[in-house]
């Protein structure tokens, strides 16, 4: 059966430009984050470096984001996302966590290209100020009017995690702030 | 008449020539341009009517704090009223016309309020339209809602484009004028991120204009050069055309950037609105000429000063041939010098001051101009332009000496500080008598989050006059700047200025000082909103003695350009008048933003399609392609119902209950509210949320549950879930669940952190499909399960998981509609193929979509409340007859306490019962049940009132639910309901549950 | 616009990513309570001009609720910390009276 994500990888033209990126697996994962076991289930099932606060670890497909002092997420490609949950709620039983397949309820996007920083600043009351926000930190924070986390991936491209209830709404503000001739000259 | 100069304009390029037209006549400016420059260079002086007389107005100043020459410019979808021209840059093409007056610019009738100001003094409408009553809203009312108003608002929609930016910077400073350009050097050099920002084209403010030297350069070039270094510094960001508009608490700061309008054929935004938080600010923001009070002080032709000499100096235009400048202080004497220079003539300058011995009155003197000391203008002569001044002695009441004849007057009543953005968060003035203006207090500055100061000023905003004050103090601030940012400064040698020694200027708030009624009434403070010094003196006269009160009585200060003119001019009257001191007085508040901005530019990006976020359900393409007609239920927009070939919502509705209840309905209910509680303490938690019993739930079951806030009242309610022992699926409405999710984490965060529960709201990750009527379990066996789908194996209130149809399917059988119903969740991303296989499967059922107005009408039969309807934040599970719900055996749960509160137990509370009118008619919506005789008011009592309201197509009549008093012990009772007409529709009460009331359809 | 700092996820956030909460270190009185306790803990509230402890929410962020003692009249922050606390930490009564010596907790 045909599985879809929000916007079928919709995308925006431009210099800077916008993509949906489909369906990824996610994977709400909480508990106590100092807890040993907590840290081997999640990493050994991963293959992840265990991020500290507001960080994230990437390899490929895979991710591992510090979301809060109880609360990792977990992205994998989106047909790992039910083995990996029943791998770590195994490693994790009897213990007070919790580990949730979240991946349907979440929009992912790429915004690349020359000016990507800007197109987020225009959206988020972050310091995106390359010195202040670089590769590797997980932000949670606001897209306009929504809830959204974003992170640096590459030099030139940033990733974006939303509801997935919105994502037309965040497909369209970045887009319509991404536009051509729009491009601020501040970073 | 005012014309081009033959040469000169430093900031116009005369090889670039742009066609515009006023008024539909066509004229012809050069880029760089205002359109007041433009409109000058082109003769025409007359360029606004003023708000309640009607005066013929020309431009006085040649920036911001422009009151007169306010125009509409652009059209259609490009249209803005109310700019001014001096800061509207010129462009080929544009299109400008004046406001404010009818039939035309030349011949306006309402200037007959012009022959009778003695008729409309300050309180004139408060006092004139009090009585009768009846004539203010048959009268008076429309007839001032005509005059009202400047410029006219845009009709057509707005076609550009706007958007914010958000920046963190150490620094910030406003204004590029050389006190803004040395800070921005001084905290570029820290190494400290700096943003600079200046809010027209050019960088450098007055300097250039008044001939300003800085080590050795010509203050051009000292400019071109520090901008250069600027650009050099990789830390530092400048930027022209955006305006500090405002600075509020903690740093955060609004920059209003306009970037298309001197170009509105370029795409891209037309502004920008940067929400800057800085660690420190600078104010660079320079000061403003104050005129001064004479009669005839705002006839076309009389400007300030420095507004004639940057006309001369800037554009290369002339605004008169003979210009008589009156001044109390030195500082305009540059301008009579720009004129000589300009080869323009200068009549006579009319000191007020006794002594004039300062630089440039010497150097004036030297080159034969007319210097009268110790005088005034006791009138100005002229109509729509100036045609002379008569002079008379500054200390008597104003007996004419001799005239003077000129088309110009060139004012200047000394320099006030522009102090708005250093106030608008805190920052307290100090009173400074050398210059007679007030100036920001370093003592007493905005403070931030750590209660450190965070605003600093620098330049003529600071006080400073003489250039190397300006200097020194923009030096010295950049540096204080950095350092409370955390870098480290690098101290700043002071440069070599040309400044002359300037006379002390002498305070001059009426001219003549002793003038008389007559005069007063024809001496201007706020040229926009037409206030004089009479009505200032009047209103002391009749008691008004708070600077605000005074203001709003006046209404002095109150028009578009806040009183950037007439602020201290007018305090200073009215101090005069209670005889007090200036600063005792005060100043009225100063609030942001400095000039009206956009409202494009403060939506940003939140306009049209985006101007809120929609949710949609995974099944929301389905529903637009099939007609919906949607409705928001909070964010999301969900389908009320579809019609079909021209069906009326009432007929689309109704086809939709019946097929559901004759056979088979589908309903996207996605929206509900989804949350997983988990943990050891999960049903004790629950426990404590649900009115009901939560922690009996067996693993395998649903139960209906009700949710109250601490205040006893109604909050949520929905089916929880018992997935296994620790885990439980929590239902909410539509519309509740971010909120009822927030609720849960704010008492296991703030209350009960000890608890080991956790929560994830996992709403969006299901689609959830209720399938409803008699044919519903057909549909599913069809579709074939890899678990039991029989009435004893997935009973009522039951649940069960696994393949359904090839999708991963949880099913949960419960019903709000009264009929055999499953709601069937399954991850987002099969949602809509799930739905697509329903109809395919359910079409020999007659499978029907249906939507919320069905919904609500099934429920409503079934006498189910409906939270927001029923409920309203004041109802009370116990007053909707959900006792049931109710747990007797729990010591606590949230609301407990609530509902035990004498008013919460009152019998008289009004409850909740069916209602039939006799005549089958349908409830108006909000009616009430009227009662024996009227209340304190007068107004006549009530005994309830309707909460839900529906023609039933089951049942072909009108049903409704509502509360009333005693209501449960009333039935079979007629009571009568109120309509819009005023009649009443009798109604008797019935029980809640209309349709199938033994529950006998749910149940198969 | 105020700026607060989380104290679980370390970020200085802006007011907008914020949502307020109101009064903080309310003592809640359940079923057995008096009249008038229970009107004290559902009803009255302080306004004061002056130190005040909130309850906030990093709701576009971490989500999670912290506590602030802010100055109402100078928006002065004089420390963030932790919910899950009945009263004020030494540490914050200490920073408070650092900054305003005249001031004592009820």
């Amino acid at each position: 059966m045909s599985k879809a994500s929000a916007l079928m990888g919709a995308r925006s033209d431009g210099a800077t430009m916008v993509e949906e990126m489909g369906l990824r697996g996610m994977i709400t994962v909480k508990g106590d984050l100092s807890d040993i076991d907590l840290k081997n289930a999640v990493t050994g099932t991963s293959g992840l470096d265990f991020p500290a606060q507001r960080q994230i670890s990437t390899v490929e497909e895979r991710a591992l984001a510090w979301m809060a002092p109880d609360e990792l997420l977990l992205l994998c490609p989106h047909d790992e996302a039910d083995q990996m949950v029943a791998t770590i709620s195994r490693h994790l039983a009897g213990q007070f966590a919790t580990v949730i397949n979240v991946s349907d309820a979440r929009a992912m996007f790429r915004v690349s290209g020359p000016d990507a920083r800007e197109v987020l600043a225009k959206l988020a009351p972050v310091d995106l100020h390359p010195d202040s926000f670089g590769p590797g930190e997980m932000r949670r924070t606001r897209l306009a009017q929504v809830a959204a986390a974003i992170w640096q991936s590459d030099d030139d491209e940033f990733l974006v995690v939303c509801f997935r209830s919105v994502a037309q709404y965040v497909f369209d503000i970045l887009s319509l702030s991404a536009q051509d001739g729009s491009d601020v000259g501040y970073f | 008449m005012s014309t081009r100069l033959s040469s000169g304009g430093r900031l116009v390029n005369r090889s670039a020539t742009c066609e515009f037209t006023f008024n539909g006549k066509r004229f012809t400016g050069f880029e760089g341009d205002t359109l007041a420059s433009a409109l000058l260079a082109n003769g025409q002086t007359l360029m606004g009517r003023s708000f309640k007389y009607h005066r013929p107005r020309g431009v006085v100043a040649s920036g911001a704090e422009e009151p007169n020459a306010l125009m509409g410019i652009g059209k259609d979808g490009k249209f803005e009223p109310n700019q001014r021209a001096t800061t509207a840059e010129l462009f080929d093409g544009m299109q400008a016309t004046t406001q404010n007056h009818w039939p035309s610019l030349e011949l306006d009738v309402g200037a007959v309020n012009s022959a009778l100001p003695r008729f409309l003094p300050a309180g004139f409408y408060y006092k004139t339209f009090m009585f009768p009553r009846p004539f203010w809203k048959h009268v008076f009312e429309p007839v001032i809602r005509k005059s009202a108003g400047l410029g006219k608002a845009p009709k057509d929609r707005d076609v550009d484009r706007y958007e914010h930016f958000y920046a963190f910077v150490d620094v910030l400073i406003v204004g590029g004028g050389i006190a803004g350009l040395q800070a921005a050097l001084t905290a570029g050099a820290s190494g400290a991120r700096v943003l600079l920002v200046e809010q027209t084209a050019a960088w450098g403010g007055r300097a250039a204009v008044d001939g300003v030297e800085i080590d050795g350069q010509a203050a051009g070039e000292w400019i071109n050069n520090t901008i250069q270094e600027l650009k050099n510094m990789s830390n530092v960001r400048i930027r022209t055309r955006a305006m500090g508009a405002g600075v509020y608490d903690h740093g955060y700061s609004l920059v209003y950037e306009r970037l298309t309008d001197h170009a509105p054929e370029t795409g891209g935004p037309r502004h920008r609105l940067w929400r800057v938080r800085a660690t420190q600010i600078i104010t660079a923001t320079g000061a403003i000429e104050r005129p001064l009070s004479f009669a005839g002080n705002d006839i076309p032709g009389v400007m300030l000063a420095s507004a004639v000499r940057d006309y001369v100096v800037n554009w290369g235009v002339s605004p008169g041939d003979r210009t008589v400048v009156v001044t109390n202080n030195d500082d305009a004497y540059r301008t009579a010098l720009a004129l000589l220079d300009a080869g323009l003539s200068v009549p006579a300058i009319i000191d007020a001051r006794a002594d004039v011995t300062g630089d440039l009155p010497q150097a004036l003197r030297a080159r034969g101009v007319d210097i009268r000391t110790g005088t005034g203008i006791a009138t100005v002569k002229g109509g729509k332009t100036v045609a002379g001044v008569s002079v008379c002695a500054q200390a008597g009441e104003g007996a004419a000496t001799d005239e003077i004849a000129c088309d110009v007057v060139a004012m200047s009543g000394g320099w006030s500080p522009v102090v708005h953005l250093w106030s608008h968060c805190g920052g307290k003035l100090i009173w400074d008598e050398d210059h007679a203006h007030f100036r920001p207090d370093p003592d007493r500055a905005p403070v931030t989050h750590d209660g450190t100061a965070f605003v600093r000023t620098a330049g003529a905003a600071h006080g400073t006059m003489s250039t190397l004050d300006v200097l020194d103090s923009a030096a010295k601030s950049a540096i204080a700047a950095v350092e409370a940012a955390g870098f480290k400064a690098t101290q700043h040698d002071l440069p070599l200025t040309n400044d002359v020694v300037e006379a002390p200027m002498s305070p001059v708030w009426m001219m003549p000082q002793g003038a008389g009624p007559a005069k007063r009434m024809k001496m201007w403070l706020d040229y926009q909103n037409d206030v004089k010094v009479s009505d200032v003196m009047l209103a002391a006269q009749e008691g008004y003695e708070s600077v605000e009160h005074t203001k709003r009585y006046t209404t002095l200060g109150m028009a578009t350009d806040q009183g950037k003119l007439s602020n201290i001019n007018g305090l200073a009257t009215l101090a005069i008048a209670l005889n007090e001191d200036i600063p005792q007085v005060g100043t009225t508040t100063f609030r942001p933003p400095y000039t009206p901005i956009s409202m494009g530019s403060i939506a940003g990006e939140a306009r049209h399609d985006v101007f809120q976020p929609i949710r949609r359900t995974p099944i929301h393409e389905w529903h637009e392609a099939h007609g919906a007609y949607m409705e928001p239920v909070g964010q999301w927009r969900r389908p009320y119902c579809y019609p079909r070939n021209g069906e009326s919502h009432d007929d689309a509705v109704a086809r939709e209950v019946l097929a559901t209840r004759q056979s088979l309905g589908l309903l996207d209910a996605s929206t509900l509210g989804k949350i997983i509680v988990k943990g050891p303490d999960a049903a004790k938690f629950l426990d404590m949320l649900y009115t009901n019993m939560m922690s009996s739930l067996k693993p395998g079951k649903c139960r209906y549950g009700l949710m109250c806030n601490e205040n006893g009242f109604l909050m949520d309610d929905g089916v929880v879930v018992r997935l296994d022992d620790e885990t439980f699926l929590v239902h909410t409405t539509s519309g509740g669940a971010e909120h009822t999710h927030g609720h849960m984490e704010d008492w296991l965060q703030c209350e009960w952190w000890d608890w080991k529960v956790h929560t994830v709201n996992v709403t969006e990750q299901w689609a959830q499909i209720a399938v409803v009527g008699p044919n519903a379990r057909k549909l599913l066996e069809k579709l074939g399960a890899d678990f039991d789908l029989s009435a004893e194996g997935l009973p009522f209130m039951g649940w069960s998981e696994g393949k359904l149809g090839g999708f991963d399917a949880r099913v949960f059988r419960i019903s709000f509609s009264g009929e055999l119903s499953y709601e069937i969740a399954v991850p987002a991303s099969q949602g809509r193929v799930f739905w697509d296989a329903l109809h395919a499967e359910g079409a020999e059922f007659n499978a029907t979509a249906y939507g919320t107005e069905a919904l609500h009408i099934m429920r409503a039969e079934k006498g189910f409340i409906m939270i927001g309807d029923e409920t309203d934040g004041t109802v009370i599970p116990q007053d909707l007859g959900l006792g049931w719900a109710i747990s007797k055996k729990k010591e606590d749960y949230l609301g407990k306490r609530a509902q035990e509160r004498s008013h919460m137990t009152d019998p008289k509370r009004w409850k909740l019962v069916g209602l039939e009118t006799l005549d089958g008619s349908v409830l108006p919506d909000g009616s009430y049940a009227v009662a024996d005789g009227t209340n304190a008011n007068g107004q006549g009592n009530t005994q309830g009132r309707v909460t839900s309201t529906y023609h039933s197509p089951t049942l072909g009549k009108g049903i409704a639910m509502g509360l009333v008093l005693n209501g449960p012990d009333r039935m079979g009772e007629t009571i009568q309901f109120n309509k819009v007409d005023g009649s009443t529709v009798a109604t008797k009460i019935v029980n809640p549950v209309f349709y199938d009331p033994e529950g006998e359809k749910q149940n198969v | 616009m105020l700026i607060l700092e989380c104290p679980y996820c370390g970020v200085t956030a802006d007011e907008t990513e914020l949502a307020a909460g109101g009064e903080a270190h309310l003592k809640r009185f359940g079923p057995g309570s008096s009249d008038e306790e229970f009107e004290g803990y559902l009803f009255h509230r302080q306004n004061p001009k002056g130190v005040h402890f909130e309850r906030w929410r990093h709701a576009n962020g971490c989500g999670k609720w912290f506590h602030a003692a802010r100055c109402t009249a100078s928006l002065e922050v004089f420390a963030t910390y932790t919910a899950q606390i009945a009263e004020p930490p030494a540490e914050v009564i200490a920073a408070i009276r650092a900054k305003r010596p005249d001031w004592s907790p009820e």
